[in-house]
């Protein structure tokens, strides 16, 4: 492994587990072309092992947010238990769709969230939302 | 079931699926979903976010290490400055309007869909 390879893989490392920690997620979207691009792994390969980082990522991560107050653990773990489901859903829906169309319809799912999101950041004041009932 | 167990059954899905799926992308689901559906706010969607993807992603692993695609000196080498990474993100985090958080997970959201269309 070249100098240069060895760098690249901790500094894309940090800087998963950093937006990680900044807005929640495990960093895969970081970590998986860092392996394929520093430490020569294939594109499946990249995203087993970026699973097994992950796990010591968000566990760490978890816990400095339960410390600051910001962890609901139940809801975390109905969500984790339950998520096995999808990976089903996911295959069927595989089968079923081309994977451009998959692509596409998680791009438009993902826009769609970033607006309503922005639209409620940036809403005057907005007490919390059970005001309304 | 209770609505409130229904939409976490449904937030568990969607993110098992397309982190199926894509091989990532359970946190870009589970989060906004939390704040949109629960009203949640932005940290405390991350914190509990990061506790599933935990559970979501040791399962995930087993299943693929099982098939022998583990790399355990990889995941050591891209892992651990990223444990390092996450305690510096949470805390800087803590530092930030939660609007700011807001802003940067649309920002991420925006590239991960272009890089999912490109």
């Amino acid at each position: 492994m070249e100098l240069s390879d060895l760098a690249g893989a901790l500094a894309i490392g940090f800087a998963a587990g950093m937006a990680g920690g900044l807005v929640g997620v495990g960093g895969g979207v970081l970590m998986v072309p860092g392996l394929v691009i520093f430490l020569g792994e294939s594109q499946l390969g990249a995203q087993a092992t970026s699973l097994l980082a992950i796990v010591g990522v968000a566990a760490v991560g978890a816990w400095r947010q339960n410390g600051y107050g910001n962890l609901r653990l139940r809801d975390a773990v109905v969500i984790g238990a339950l998520a096995p489901l999808g990976v089903l859903v996911g295959t069927v829906l595989a089968n079923a769709l081309s994977q451009r169309t998959l692509e596409l319809s998680f791009a438009a799912v993902q826009i769609y969230f970033a607006y309503r999101l922005l639209r409620r950041a940036t809403a005057p004041a907005a007490p919390p939302r059970a005001a309304k009932g | 079931m209770s609505t409130r167990l229904a939409r976490l059954a449904a937030i568990a899905t969607a993110a098992g699926a397309f982190s199926g799926l894509f091989g990532v992308g359970g946190g870009t689901i589970i989060v906004p979903l939390l704040i949109l559906w629960f009203g949640y706010g932005e940290r405390e969607a991350t914190g509990t976010s990061l506790a599933a993807i935990a559970i979501i992603a040791a399962l995930a692993a087993v299943a693929h290490g099982l098939y022998g695609n583990v790399d355990a000196v990889n995941a050591l080498l891209i892992g651990l400055p990223a444990i390092g990474g996450v305690l510096a993100g949470t805390a800087l985090q803590q530092q930030i309007p939660e609007r700011a958080v807001a802003g940067a997970f649309a920002a991420l959201l925006v590239v991960s869909a272009l890089v999912l269309v490109l």
